[in-house]
């Protein structure tokens, strides 16, 4: 830059800023170590953090466990067609003795319980992390660029979200669903992500304008835009990263949701698709055989609230500690 | 207040016209039809049926048509799959059976919700406190269509007290386990609420006043707090709503109840155009309507709002 380009303002700004953005560095790093030190002592949300850790390595691993230790995939059958009741209750064995092979008992057609229980938690996992990173990225976008613009561009961009908003959108989604049915299991689960993507993100963009509105008029974006730092640039790069806090609070608290709404799709029929089964699907299976064979039921669906419970006191835990002022909700 | 409501409305009639344009592009984009189903009619039969549903006319005369019956007569055609039935009928038969079961659970979720919020913000960082929370987030938590049935399994397979499953007119003893089942997650959604609220009341400067003026503890809470304390949950009622719809859905569908629900979820995997359409429609300009009560009820508790 050419020392007689600067103009007065533009060195204020400029000399305000190195201060400005070390104590801002500073601060950045501690206020990260606070909330993690305020985290830690709830509780709570230190159980929801290590159920969440336990129940995610056991589903990635336990099926391969499983294989290992008693020689089962989730979806062997057994094929010694003996019996013709296959279902038996938990820790027991085809002649109705103790067996530890089976602690969640089995399924109509004899499959191992608490293998289909793991595997079913992998598809759930995965659905609800995929789906929000989905919210995350076209929520941020949407929000960002909203903000910054401001003006028309924001107001329009805004009524978008606010009828979008008060549409009865889990109707649509049955709607889009039942109608766009793929015959394949992974077809499906594409048709599941686009859906549960495309309805969590508006939450997002409003947190993520609100924070951008805030601080789009603050010493550091005026600064960045004194250097020549282009539009696009100053919202990802220097905006986006100061409103993490609540999209990572919020974030945690979408996981939950999206995980409970694939259920009930699924358990209407119209999520996972066999042979891929997640928490939703199976309880939708154990629901037919409540009367006879509870465990069908029970086990994938007190599996699923435990880890929606501790995703959920994880994300008050996170907000709490990362917002101390929201605390009271 | 008028102009507020009119305003209301200038966005609410685009949002429906949104919500069937929609429906009706995913139904018209899917591939396959009503008529492509595993019985297969033959060629002169089919084409009969498609005139005389106007279904062999351009796309966009039918959706015109379809639009204009809907928002100018409320008419929403007859059901392809109830042969003869109008979609009006089919909705007014099953629209008693959804709203006494939603209203009820609402109600009872309201009741039970807010005396327990209460308590919790009355007690603070009490035991009272931690265990209604945790409650709470336990309702949260556990899926309607987990909690239905393990309520079945227990009350009506075990204990043989009520009844598993079915609609037995209004008032019944059949009625108790889907209300229950459908209130639980509102029951702790209200709870959350009411105590933030309460909380943040309960140390705002005029309930000290009230205070000081000598009111009893009794009157101080149920005159004064509670209006303030409550906000957060009148404001929630408008998407409860919503989700009131969709728990009816699975809760419907768990009791082998003739709801709206049910009938919707029918619908959709028979491909029954009309029938998806006038559901569709019809909830949500109920749902835009009760939102909108919702705003008025806000601005009317609230004399710190004002719409403009």
């Amino acid at each position: 830059m050419e020392p007689e380009k600067i103009s007065p303002e533009m060195a204020v700004a400029e000399a305000d800023v190195r201060p400005e953005e070390a104590g801002e560095f500073v601060h950045g790093t501690s206020l990260w170590r606070d909330a993690w030190r305020r985290l830690l002592k709830n509780k709570l949300a230190v159980f929801g953090l290590v159920v969440v850790v336990l129940i995610t390595i056991a589903s990635v691993t336990g099926p391969t466990l499983i294989k290992s230790i008693f020689g089962f995939t989730p979806d062997y059958i057994p094929t010694q067609d003996t019996q013709l009741v296959r279902s038996f209750p938990p820790f027991t064995g085809p002649n109705g003795q103790f067996s530890w092979a089976h602690p969640m008992g089995t399924d109509n057609a004899g499959r191992d319980q608490l293998a289909r229980v793991l595997q079913g938690g992998q598809i759930s996992l995965f659905v609800g992390i995929i789906a929000t990173l989905v919210s995350l990225v076209i929520g941020i976008s949407y929000g960002a660029i909203a903000g910054y613009v401001g003006g028309r561009v924001d107001n329009v961009m805004m009524r978008v979200v606010d009828v979008l908003y008060s549409l009865p959108y889990v109707i649509v989604v049955i709607v889009l669903l039942s109608m766009f049915r793929s015959q394949t299991a992974r077809g499906q689960l594409i048709l599941l992500f686009i859906a549960l993507g495309s309805v969590s993100w508006l939450t997002m963009a409003r947190i993520v304008r609100g924070q951008v509105l805030s601080l789009k008029n603050q010493e550091f974006v005026l600064a960045a835009r004194a250097t020549g730092v282009s539009g696009p640039r100053i919202v990802f790069r220097h905006l986006v990263p100061n409103t993490l806090g609540p999209v990572i609070v919020y974030a945690t608290l979408t996981i939950p949701q999206i995980m409970l709404t694939e259920a009930f799709l699924s358990f209407l029929g119209l999520g996972v698709q066999a042979p891929l089964a997640s928490w939703g699907s199976l309880a939708a299976d154990g629901v037919q055989n409540i009367a006879i064979f509870p465990w069908q039921l029970i086990f994938p669906g007190v599996t699923m609230a435990l880890t929606l419970f501790s995703l959920n006191f994880l994300g008050d835990g996170l907000r709490d500690a990362l917002d101390p002022q929201m605390r009271t909700t | 207040m008028l102009r507020f409501i009119i305003r209301r409305l200038l966005i609410t009639i685009p949002t429906i016209i949104v919500v069937i344009t929609l429906t009706w592009a995913l139904i018209r984009l899917a591939p396959g039809n009503f008529y492509s189903g595993e019985k297969r009619l033959p060629p002169a039969i089919e084409k009969n049926i498609r005139e005389k549903y106007g279904l062999d006319k351009p796309w966009y005369e039918q959706y015109a048509k379809t639009m204009a019956n809907i928002l100018l007569r409320f008419d929403f055609g007859t059901s392809l799959r109830f042969e003869g039935q109008s979609v009006n009928t089919i909705i007014r038969r099953s629209l008693p059976v959804s709203a006494a079961v939603g209203i009820l659970a609402y109600l009872l979720a309201l009741l039970v919700g807010v005396t327990i919020g209460s308590i919790a913000a009355l007690k603070q960082n009490s035991r009272w406190d931690y265990a209604s929370m945790a409650l709470a987030m336990l309702g949260i938590s556990v899926p309607n269509f987990v909690l239905g049935p393990i309520l079945v399994l227990v009350f009506s397979l075990s204990l043989y007290w009520l009844p598993p499953s079915r609609w037995g007119g209004f008032p019944s003893k059949n009625l108790i386990l889907p209300v229950l089942t459908l209130s639980a997650i509102y029951m702790a959604y209200i709870a959350r609420l009411t105590r933030a609220g309460m909380l943040e009341v309960l140390r705002s400067d005029y309930i000290r006043t009230a205070r000081a003026k000598g009111l009893s503890e009794k009157d101080v809470v149920i005159r004064h707090a509670l209006r303030g304390g409550l906000m957060p949950v009148v404001s929630y009622t408008g998407p409860a709503l919503a989700f009131l719809l969709t728990g009816t859905v699975v809760v419907e569908r768990i009791f082998a109840l003739p709801g709206l629900g049910n009938y919707f979820i029918q619908a959709s995997l028979n491909r029954d155009e009309p029938l998806i359409i006038g559901i569709v429609a019809f909830i949500s300009i109920t749902l835009l309507f009760m939102n909108m009560l919702v705003d008025i009820a806000y601005a009317y508790l609230d004399p710190r709002v004002r719409y403009h």
